[in-house]
């Protein structure tokens, strides 16, 4: 198929109708409501189910509820409307039902701003609603990897019936590029939904979807099967690119999303005045890609690590912790809805490439 | 001829052979079995799915015989209209208290209402949280003594209880609304009237349909069974008016 130009959002919304995603739920925020515009006029073509709710609180709840049929569904929102939907999200996780949601992240916390941002990494990667569950979240970088990671999304969700959830910034929904979808969306075979979708108790025993086990032992070994599913998609599903790394690199670079497309061409530009930096860049942030990080942050020219997030650093306890120690993890973040520049990013590596070279100042005692 | 036994009252198919939870004299086991006999007789059970509220009524599920949904609490509306509308071909009905419905869910019901979502609500008013131990709810009678109104509810800070078939039937949207007790073997019959009513309106894709049932609550109000049908009868009847809120025939066309 050709390619197309078109915006982040619209791109999401068509990818998600390709991959089978025909039942959407949402509310609109900005800056992701084009999704829902879209969908409204392309679900009715597609013979969809297309329903603007109240809330985020009931859009969440209709997907628990939409997702028991055992159809694929999905809503797409941001950062406040995420965090509106946090008890379903729970819910859903310890029902163990599919679905896919889409944050459109915008900077806080509170009403915060409109802008882009990165600061929802805590709430999608360590569980923003209560109990022990955790959800697979994918973070494009470009509008083609978008649309790829979300046909994606609908896969892993049904194959693990677990909630994932894809991160962008408000760049990868509002900026446009030239995107190509697969003429047919094919994935690998699935398990079968006979054995857990609600279709009616005919010819069969009743089935409960529920996450309610009054029983401390029952409810005990329900955590357990959870986390059993998450080592799996750890052992599975860890995503990840390396841009330009190489035995020269003396700074390795850790970001995700918009802010690592920008890292790359920072390390471009540094390349070109003789300073090797390489990015590696997490695509899924649950699980975090640890081991292949590890690889890499132990490689023995790499003095310092930098994390680059748009956030008041976030990602980068998950960076120090692979690092534990090994090398100096350092952090360079805007937020607010502010995207730092690559003049920015590159200024401050330069910088700290002067401060490692530098001896270690001593501290005299008295004069 | 003589002797030849005719069975003329078993359990329906659509509860199960299990002993509930609810305390004794408790009107939730009479209203199971009237959206039980009603299932039965309307032939729904096999393509019924029941979405349980957060109240005393949780573990409904383990009571009925079909495919059931567990909500989070106020939550049921909007999961029954998440399945019923992938699923338009099935029978999909809440089952919710006053609490969860008229406070925590008043979100939920309203809209689900006023879109017209064919699925069908029991909504168990007994003017009191059940489950966590009789604390006041929106219902709760004005001067009715609850755990957290120990000195009885004073609507000058809590305002008055939420007469909720009232207030959905204000809404324009085509519904049917009847409000119902079950505390005489008349009500009772009138009140499985209204269930059976309210199934057979969602099986024609009518319309969104609702059934109050003013219930007790004996162990929360701490009076005996009796007493609490007593009371009921005196007390709650005089607020909440049985009888007939809302029928798609009323509304214009337009
Ligand atoms: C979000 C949330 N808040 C509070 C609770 C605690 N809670 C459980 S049941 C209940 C009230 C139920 O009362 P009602 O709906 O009147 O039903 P009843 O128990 O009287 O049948 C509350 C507040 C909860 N489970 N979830
Ligand atoms: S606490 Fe009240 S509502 Fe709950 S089971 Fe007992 S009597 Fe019924």
């Amino acid at each position: 198929m050709a390619k197309i130009l078109m915006k982040g959002n619209e791109a999401i919304a068509e990818a998600a109708l390709r991959a089978g995603g025909n039942n959407y739920f949402c509310y609109p925020i900005t800056p992701q409501s084009e999704v829902a515009e879209y969908l409204a006029k392309r679900m009715p073509e597609v013979g969809g189910v297309f329903l603007q709710a109240e809330s985020e609180v009931a859009v969440g709840n209709m997907l628990f509820g939409a997702a028991a049929s055992g159809k694929r569904v999905f809503t797409t929102s941001s950062s406040p409307g995420i965090s509106l939907m946090q008890e379903s999200i729970s819910y859903i996780a310890g029902a163990q039902l599919p679905c896919v949601l889409l944050n459109i992240m915008r900077g806080g916390p509170g009403l915060g701003g409109i802008l882009p941002a990165q600061s929802d990494y805590f709430q999608a990667t360590k569980g923003g609603g209560h109990g022990d569950y955790r959800l697979l979240v994918l973070a494009p970088s470009t509008i083609q990897e978008a649309v790829d990671l979300t046909m994606l999304a609908f896969h892993l969700s049904d194959k693990y019936r677990n909630p994932v959830m894809l991160i962008g910034d408000g760049m990868i929904g509002q900026m446009m590029e030239p995107v190509e979808f697969p003429e047919k969306y094919v994935e690998d075979e699935l398990p079968g939904k006979d054995d857990w979708a609600l279709t009616g108790a005919k010819d069969r025993e009743k089935r409960i979807v529920k996450s309610l086990f009054l029983d401390p032992l029952a409810l005990e070994i329900n955590n357990h099967e959870l986390y059993k599913k998450y080592e799996l998609m750890k052992q599975n599903e860890a995503r990840y690119e390396c841009y330009k790394i190489s035995a020269k690199n003396k700074v390795l670079i850790v970001s995700y999303g918009t802010m690592a497309r920008i890292c790359q061409t920072v390390i471009d530009e540094l390349e070109s005045e003789g300073v090797s930096v390489g990015l590696f860049r997490p695509i899924s942030l649950f699980p975090f890609p640890e081991k292949e990080l590890r690889k890499e942050i132990l490689k023995k020219n790499v003095g310092t690590v930098l994390t680059v997030e748009m956030s008041m650093g976030q990602m980068v306890e998950d960076v120090e912790k692979v690092a534990a120690g090994a090398k100096p993890v350092k952090f360079f973040g805007r937020t607010g809805g502010i995207v730092p520049s690559p003049d920015e990013v590159k200024e401050n590596i330069k910088e700290m490439i002067r401060q490692d070279a530098a001896p270690a100042k001593r501290t005299r005692k008295g004069k | 001829m003589a002797n030849q036994a005719t069975t003329i009252f078993t359990r329906p198919e659509s509860l199960n052979e299990v002993v509930t939870h609810y305390c004794p004299g408790c009107t939730h086991g009479i209203i199971h079995r009237l959206v039980a006999e009603s299932l039965d007789e309307l032939q729904l059970r096999d393509k019924t799915v029941g979405v349980a509220p957060v109240g005393c009524s949780v573990l409904i599920y383990n009571y009925f015989n079909c495919d059931f949904l567990e909500a989070p609490h106020g939550r049921a509306p909007a999961l029954a209209t998440g399945f019923k509308r992938l699923r338009p071909d099935m029978i999909v009905f809440t089952y919710q208290g006053d609490g969860d419905l008229a406070s925590i869910g008043m979100g939920e019901i309203v809209h689900a209402a006023n879109r017209g979502e064919k699925i069908t609500v029991i909504f168990v008013n007994n003017a009191i949280y059940g489950m966590t131990g009789g604390q006041m709810a929106p219902t709760t009678l004005p001067g009715q003594i609850t755990t957290t109104s120990p000195a009885g509810r004073d609507t000058a800070s809590a305002g008055h209880p939420i007469r909720m078939s009232e207030l959905l039937a204000t809404l324009r949207t085509p519904s049917y609304i009847e409000r119902v007790s079950v505390h005489s073997p008349q009500h009772i019959i009138q009140a499985k009237r209204a269930i059976k009513k309210a199934f057979t309106y969602q099986s024609q894709d009518r319309c969104f349909s609702l059934v109050e049932v003013v219930s007790t609550c004996p162990t929360n109000w701490g009076m005996s069974p009796t007493d609490s049908t007593k009371w009921l009868e005196d007390n709650l009847l005089a607020y909440y008016k049985l009888g007939l809120y809302s029928e798609p025939d009323d509304e214009e066309d337009s």
